[in-house]
């Protein structure tokens, strides 16, 4: 395989493709990491947490010097209508402390971080590089098998063995090799962010919390009448405030992103947390919200897709994460190439270890277990209905009407459900299927 | 709900994308065929895309300008005209540039 440029040209430097080129340049592979903005990062923004814990297998003691915003020792789910609030906050000091749990951090300095460590394993970094096409086998004996990229540089085609695509949520590379239908704007989301500078003194006390503690909070019911949650959470001397939107929904009715966020920002819960302030950086990124029933074919003859690009993104409600998914799924393709380039079959069928390898462990097994979960928490129902339910039933637990005696706890449920319009095998239909995916 | 200028002064829509840094290249990396526009009843890429990009015209087309694009593709995805959006990358090192995303 030594008439190729490189063995293996991993296309996209964020997680999944770092994490699969420092596995592949350590496994003793001719690996070239291709970036098309002017650094890692820089095209990459997400909605705030990073769970580093795979990085255990790549980055032994990663915490000592990954570059990250602030440790998430405070976990908040917030449920709102237009005037109340229902939070359920969790808090742990153990997160403050190795191993950690999550992080929040800025994409720039993170994906640079995890690139800087593919380049010392051994591969080539090449930013400012995009890649137009695919390059194939013309040969009959493996007629169509991928063989490289073509880039825009001058005399920009590039060989390699295998082509591990990591090339984000728009997957041009998946595209082209026909494993990925005509994309439907029902399986994704639109996330907008504010990064709004504050000072940290008074973030630590607006949040909680002390020295590199962090907070996250998830919100559903902040975003109008357009299906979606939203989020806050602390930098260091920055919060991010943001919105992820479902885009058919979106696109139904006439309150722009950047509306929706005002209007989250102005809710009695939110604004003490994120008024004053400069805003310091607005950024937008698509979401692959739909989890398994969206995800794309994986692996091609000399192919391999990974990240945001397979659709590895999960989005379900209580869990949201991508750069764990992605993080793993880089590193398992990696592996797979090693493996596949040693056995000399980079075909398809050669290549069979990434689709077991990501099977065997949580990259799959957490999506086929939570395939149901996108859908729920996007559904009109836990949108619009619940929260006005759950709200309600707080409300009264806690409201006290002297002199009316207190209602029982099952009379409040009853009667704050029919007020909130579900019916009840609506609301044991989507029990069921809670219970089947998060129990 | 606490009124906006109360809290906190909003800020226009030009000084919001003032905060973000772009690296524009000259050749545009999404062409919008404003006729093919004309003909569409839902428009969805004006109010979808974050970057407030695409202008409805007095003759019922589309005026698009790539120059401020997150590159993020809820514009091809929202629109149902086929051939409206012609979609890709910008060149290599061009287009936006995160920094604390």
């Amino acid at each position: 395989m030594a008439d190729t440029d490189f063995d293996v040209v991993v296309v996209g430097a964020g997680p999944a493709g770092s994490c699969a080129a420092i596995e592949a340049a350590r496994g003793g592979l001719r690996t070239l990491l291709l970036e098309r903005g002017p650094y890692p990062g820089s095209k990459n923004m997400y909605g705030g947490v990073v769970y580093p814990r795979i990085l255990d297998e790549l980055i032994p003691q990663w915490w000592t010097d990954v570059p990250i915003q602030r440790w998430v020792t405070r976990r908040s789910t917030m449920v709102l209508t237009e005037t109340k609030a229902v939070s359920i906050d969790f808090r742990n000091d153990a997160w403050a402390a190795p191993p950690y749990n999550g992080a929040t951090a800025f994409r720039p300095d993170f994906d640079r971080w995890l690139a800087d460590h593919a380049v010392a394993a051994g591969a080539t970094l090449l930013c400012n590089t995009t890649v137009t096409g695919l390059l194939h086998d013309s040969s009959r004996r493996s007629a169509g098998r991928v063989t490289g990229v073509r880039t825009d540089r001058p005399d920009g085609d590039l060989t390699a063995s295998v082509v591990i695509a990591c090339d984000g949520v728009n997957s041009f590379i998946a595209k082209e090799a026909g494993l990925y239908g005509t994309p439907k704007a029902k399986n994704f989301t639109l996330g907008v962010k504010e990064t709004i500078s504050l000072p940290k003194e008074v973030i630590d006390e607006r949040f909680g919390v002390r020295d590199r503690e962090g907070v996250d909070i998830e919100i559903i019911g902040c975003t109008g009448g357009v299906n979606g949650g939203g989020f806050v959470y602390t930098n260091l001397d920055t919060i991010a405030v943001g919105v992820v939107l479902k885009l058919t929904a979106l696109a139904a009715q006439k309150t722009r992103p950047e509306d929706i966020i005002a209007g989250m920002k102005r809710h009695s819960a939110i604004a003490p947390l994120v008024e004053g302030g400069q805003l310091n950086e607005y950024s937008a990124h698509l979401i692959p919200e739909a989890g398994l029933s969206m995800m794309p074919g994986m692996t091609g003859d000399g192919l391999l897709i990974a990240g945001d690009a397979a659709a590895l993104c999960l989005a379900a409600g209580i869990w949201l994460e991508g750069v764990n998914f992605a993080m793993a799924s880089g590193m398992y393709a990696g592996r797979t190439v090693i493996e596949a380039i040693g056995n000399g079959d980079v075909s398809q069928r050669g290549l069979g270890g990434y689709a077991r390898r990501l099977g065997d462990t949580f990259v799959l097994r957490d999506h086929r277990k939570l395939r149901r979960a996108p859908e729920l928490v996007l559904s009109d129902r836990v949108q619009h209905l619940y929260p006005s339910m759950v709200t309600g039933i707080v409300e009264r637990m806690f409201r006290v009407d002297n002199p009316a005696a207190k209602p029982g706890l099952r009379r409040i449920v009853q009667e704050e459900r029919k007020r909130a319009g579900v019916h009840v095998h609506d609301l044991i239909s989507d029990g069921r299927n809670a219970f089947r995916s998060f129990g | 709900m606490i009124e906006p200028d109360e809290a906190w002064p909003e800020i226009s829509f030009a000084d919001r994308m003032a905060t973000t840094e772009f690296n524009v290249h000259e050749r545009p990396h999404i062409v919008v065929d404003g006729k093919a526009c004309a003909d569409c009843s839902t428009k969805a890429c004006i109010v979808a895309c974050p970057a407030d990009l695409f202008v409805p015209t007095s003759d019922g087309g589309i005026l698009f300008n790539y120059e401020q694009c997150f590159e993020c593709g809820t514009c091809y995805l929202v629109c149902n005209t086929e051939g409206a959006i012609t979609w890709s990358y910008p060149e290599g090192g061009f287009g936006v540039v995160f920094r604390s995303s």
